[in-house]
């Protein structure tokens, strides 16, 4: 039997079922080395749709065989590919990094329902990235919510709790706009599919309920994705996380809301409202910019390095909305590439913190002083990453930023501008890259140095990570050609 | 729009009042439990705007009988959807209360600004 065409739905499927299994797994590791098998397995999946779609094949499935509009469809093309690939791969790179920094953060018998809720938030967010239905998209979005919930409010830090109430009434917020813009749809052209949505706006006569359901899907989707100003639950929630709850967030959790963000904007509404690609810029370029600056440039005096990598996020979110506000195929390009690139940097630094943090009790920057000497290894790590965060050439951060300021190039009249803040916030970047840099090679300890570096397993997966850093910023074709697929099918009815 | 217009869509207006005391009670609350209640209220009227727009005037359940033909059924797919997003709501509020019980039990207060001062 040819299980080729259900991947979409073993994709979800798998990680979901296997969720309530880890829980019987009581012995020790065993919870965790099923979790990272199920994670693996995942990927594994995800890399398959990657490469089929890649030849141009994709998938279009339908749930128990009843047929759009009328059962729920499935659907993976370039953009959902890509976006499938970071979930899982950060999954995979997480939990088998997990288990040193696992059995130091959670009690040994809450481990099963770590782990379990762990597989239940990779469940909801490859849930999200298959689905090709509104509704869906939204239960998957609280699935993964809920358990991302669970996972931060679980390390041992009490500041973690106030920081997981905060994400909770914002996100359910957000879920909530996105809900209430879907039910207006809904209402207008009585189809929860999107590729139907699409079609059959063109014949609702009164536009109004599409335009505020416009409205409130983009400004809940940007509280999701930590859009600036709407960013201000996620510096704490990822700062107060079990460090590997932060590699896995940090690395897909806004990037998947970002992508429903544009998929959403892209394929519903850009064909069929007047104007649309001018208020969505209109909308999105200023925030995005702002978002840019103000965060590098707190991210530059923060003192705490989760935090300060927390504020970079909501910068990188920033360059990938702004991509996306051009509205061109380059710009998306660059969108998508970022995406996947950022995912990649951004999983990389908080790997290696993790390294640091299995010795490190606290995590200030003054506190990890002079940590290079004992741990050579994960503070190269961290140099490597750093760089493709800032956009060195070499390395993969290198890769989108250059598409970016290509596509800004092309923008026109605000083509300058956009350069000098794209350039101006990489210099940012620079200065506390530089920061973290310094202090863990150059200052003298002001703590019991680490004893030595980060537990083997751990270290593995950094330095695999550090090294596909490297590899994709000299090889980038294969998630460029995904993007470029990606952006090609956005603006299909628009080019 | 004269007052017939705006008496029809009365279920509309509740729905937007509902909503903004919702989000108003998140927003200006200080006591957590309080922020719950109001995210709530805030889900609930979105429950509201859903069953309101399924309702088809005449409309009954949509089973089909023996008999009876050219019956003016009611939407059904809109109260199926909002059945799921109750469990959902009904989760969400779970686990807020859940985390408040823990906060207080850590911290000895649900006010939110005698945790910030807490830290």
């Amino acid at each position: 039997m040819d299980l080729t065409p259900h991947l979409p739905a073993l994709q979800v499927i798998v990680p979901m079922l296997s969720s309530p299994l880890i829980l019987l797994l009581k012995p020790r590791g065993l919870a965790w080395a099923g979790a990272a098998a199920v994670a693996l397995f995942s990927f594994a999946i995800a890399l398959n749709m990657a490469l089929a779609v890649a030849r141009g094949n994709e998938f279009y499935y339908e749930m128990g065989g009843w047929q759009a509009p009328y059962g729920i469809a499935l659907s993976v093309d370039g953009f959902s590919a890509l976006v499938l690939l970071i979930i899982t791969g950060a999954a995979a790179a997480a939990l088998l990094a997990a288990r040193p920094s696992v059995d130091q953060q959670i009690e040994a018998e809450r481990q099963p329902l770590f782990y379990s809720a762990f597989l239940l938030a990779l469940a909801g967010l490859t849930g999200i990235a298959v689905s090709a239905d509104a509704f869906n998209i939204f239960v998957f979005m609280e699935i993964s919510s809920l358990a991302s919930y669970v996972l931060i409010a679980g390390g041992p830090d009490r500041r973690a709790l106030p920081a997981v109430f905060k994400y909770l009434t914002m996100g359910t917020i957000g879920a909530t706009f996105y809900l209430i813009g879907v039910g207006m749809v809904y209402m207008m052209t009585g189809t929860l599919n999107l590729a139907d949505m699409e079609a059959r706006i063109g014949d609702v006569t009164d536009i109004n309920p599409i335009l505020v359901a416009a409205g409130f899907i983009t400004i809940g989707l940007a509280l999701k994705a930590a859009v600036f100003p709407l960013h201000v639950w996620l510096p704490n929630a990822y700062a107060q996380a079990p460090h590997i709850v932060t590699v896995f967030l940090a690395a897909c959790a806004t990037k998947v809301a970002i992508y429903v963000l544009i998929r959403f904007d892209y394929f519903v509404f850009q064909a069929n409202l007047e104007n649309h690609a001018l208020q969505f810029s209109t909308f999105l370029a200023p925030l995005a910019l702002f978002g840019i600056l103000v965060a590098s440039a707190v991210a530059m005096f923060e003192g705490h390095i989760k935090r300060l990598l927390a504020m970079s996020s909501v910068a990188q979110i920033g360059y990938i909305i702004l991509g996306a506000s051009f509205v061109t195929t380059a710009g998306l390009t660059a969108s998508a590439a970022h995406l996947f690139n950022h995912a990649l940097a951004k999983g990389g630094l908080f790997l290696a913190i993790t390294g640091l943090a299995y010795h490190y009790r606290d995590l200030r920057l003054d506190q990890l002083a002079g940590a290079a000497r004992t741990m050579p290894w994960t503070a190269a790590a961290i140099v490597v990453c750093g760089l493709s965060l800032v956009g060195i050439p070499g390395t993969a951060g290198f890769i989108s930023k250059w598409l970016l300021i290509n596509a800004a190039i092309d923008n026109g009249d605000m083509a300058w501008l956009l350069i000098a803040i794209v350039l101006l916030s990489s210099l940012m970047a620079l200065a506390y890259v530089y920061r973290i840099i310094d202090t863990l090679y150059f200052k003298p300890a002001v703590v019991a140095q680490a004893p030595g570096e980060a537990p083997m397993q751990l270290l593995l997966v950094i330095g695999i990570v550090a090294v596909a850093n490297i590899v994709f910023g000299l090889f980038p074709s294969f998630p460029l050609a995904l993007s470029s697929s990606a952006a090609e099918l956005l603006l299909r009815h628009t080019l | 729009m004269n007052l017939f217009e705006l008496l029809g869509i009365f279920n509309y207006w509740v729905f937007a009042i509902v909503l903004t005391v919702g989000l108003y009670t998140v927003i200006a609350k200080t006591n957590l439990v309080k922020k719950l209640i109001g995210l709530s209220i805030f889900q609930s009227a979105v429950f509201l705007m859903y069953i309101t727009m399924d309702k088809v005037e005449g409309g009954t359940a949509p089973i089909i009988q023996k008999g009876v033909e050219n019956q003016v059924f009611s939407n059904p797919l809109p109260q199926v959807l909002i059945l799921t997003a109750i469990v959902v709501g009904v989760s969400t509020l779970a686990l807020g209360l859940a985390i408040v019980v823990r906060i207080y039990e850590t911290y000895d207060t649900i006010e939110e600004n005698e945790i910030l001062d807490a830290d």
